[in-house]
């Protein structure tokens, strides 16, 4: 999920009802309205993270709608969960207000699981580490080719509505990442080249021979075991 | 889809004993017509050395290059140069514009090279200079235009008359980025009519616009992205 945790999606549902009291199945149609199928939502996510909200007095039951004293029939989602329409609350607004003042804090870059993968690539013998970069790069920029199609096609190629608009911006954040995870990784490929080139790493950049462990010297051998 | 390029096991060596280097080194390589191509590679590793090949511009050391099914090297001096007026265009970053000539002037220069009349040539370049969208600066003169509406005459000249195989060799890269879309906008929508497109650029996000995606290392492609298999399945049964 990279840096799209639980707590966005809490914090984005909630956004959404300020304009206006919405169901369940509204709100995530809102939702996938400005991000595509980019992050995608379930219905039981929704309700879930709805009953939540309920729960900290963060929004709440419009009156009249729901079922409470209705035959439940739906079963998974409480009692007749669809046709509970949801309000935000006062406390509701501020945390909303608040969200929107706040940054994201960057404590986990979405990169992490790449450039952890390679920072250990490159310490290990044996590793391919030029065809790890290259297949990484091949799948990043497949990844670009599809958003590139989907910004040039479609709704996000000429957005006439502010959801448009916003579906059309968070492809740009697509594209923006995959072309600096691309830079990134032609950059790695660079150094590590140049560094082979020069011979100043222990480990080959494309160890096709095991690395030996440095062997100590003779005299040394009673004092380093 | 037809192949509009092929380019076979294709080496190329400049000069020669201490001083030789291995430009290509066994590249074999194909765009289809309605396809773009992308290659990107870094600096030295033989891009601009297979387009100019592939426009018929240089020679392979070993090889074929057809283009339409005509191989090239069974063509001579005067064939090649006839190819490249009337199938092949070439779109150079610095857009290689002459500057005593007016931007149709320019456009409808290979044409006229080719022997046709120049009420027929200007026609071609008006039509051109229309689909880049810059009707309106036929007669000014490559100094009077940006940057941008200059590569746009260039990229009407590769295309007048109807060119089935585009070449562009970094045609983004003297350009801002808003502009550099426009480019990539104009080269995909002229791929998507039919024309076969081969792009070289350093810009992922432009490379991006592309079907496939060839990246090359040292003379040689090491992979590819965005190829669809199935119909690289489809194109090897009759
Ligand atoms: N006319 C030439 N004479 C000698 N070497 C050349 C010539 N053209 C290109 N090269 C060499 O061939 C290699 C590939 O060059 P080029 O195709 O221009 O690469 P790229 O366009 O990817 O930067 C480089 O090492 C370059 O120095
Ligand atoms: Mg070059």
């Amino acid at each position: 999920m990279g840096r799209w945790g639980a707590m966005s999606i809490r914090q984005a549902l909630l956004a959404l009802l300020e304009p206006g009291p919405m169901y369940g199945y509204q709100l995530r149609a809102e939702f996938e309205q400005r991000t595509g199928a980019t992050w995608p939502l379930n219905v039981g996510q929704v309700y879930t993270t709805l009953a939540r909200l309920e729960r900290d007095a963060l929004v709440e039951h419009v009156d009249g709608s729901g079922a409470d004293d209705a035959t439940d029939q739906s079963g998974q989602h409480g009692p007749a969960a669809a046709q509970v329409m949801y309000r935000i609350t006062t406390s509701g607004r501020g945390e909303v207000s608040a969200w929107f003042t706040t940054p994201v804090p960057r404590t986990q870059p979405p990169r992490d699981e790449l450039a952890i993968k390679l920072a250990i690539a490159v310490t290990l013998p044996g590793v391919d580490v030029a065809s790890l970069i290259q297949q990484q790069r091949t799948a990043t920029m497949t990844a670009l080719q599809d958003y590139t199609r989907l910004k040039r096609s479609g709704r996000a190629s000429r957005p006439d509505q502010a959801e448009d608009l916003a579906w059309s911006l968070v492809l740009d954040s697509l594209v923006f990442d995959a072309e600096a995870e691309i830079r990134w990784l032609d950059h790695c490929e660079a150094r590590l080249r140049r560094a082979a080139v020069e011979g100043r790493l222990h480990t080959p950049a494309r160890p096709t021979t095991p690395l030996t462990r440095p062997q100590p010297a003779t005299h040394e051998e009673e004092v380093t075991s | 889809m037809t192949a509009v390029l092929h380019l076979d096991n294709v080496t190329r060596v400049h000069g020669d004993g201490a001083t030789e280097v291995h430009a290509l080194r066994g590249v074999s390589f194909t765009a289809r017509a309605g396809e773009l191509v992308a290659v990107m590679g870094p600096s030295g590793s033989g891009k601009s050395t297979l387009l100019t090949i592939a426009g018929g511009l240089d020679e392979p050391t070993s090889g074929t290059v057809s283009v339409e099914g005509t191989v090239l090297g069974g063509l001579g001096n005067a064939g090649r140069a006839r190819m490249r007026r009337t199938s092949i265009g070439y779109v150079f970053q610095d857009f290689n514009l002459i500057p005593a000539l007016t931007a149709a002037e320019n456009v409808a220069l290979p044409r006229e090279l080719d022997g046709e009349r120049s009420r027929a040539a200007r026609a071609l370049a008006l039509a051109a200079l229309e689909e880049v969208g810059i009707a309106g600066l036929a007669d000014r003169f490559p100094d009077e235009m940006s940057g941008g509406q200059q590569q746009r005459v260039a990229i009407a000249r590769a295309i007048v008359g109807e060119r089935r195989l585009i070449l562009a060799d970094e045609p983004t890269g003297a350009l801002d980025t808003d502009t550099g879309e426009e480019i990539l906008r104009l080269l995909r929508s002229r791929c998507d009519a039919g024309a076969a497109g081969v792009l070289v650029t350093h810009e992922a996000r432009h490379a991006a616009w592309a079907d496939r995606v060839v990246f090359i290392r040292d003379g040689l492609v090491v992979d590819e992205s965005g190829a669809d298999s199935a119909e690289e399945l489809l194109e090897v049964s009759p």
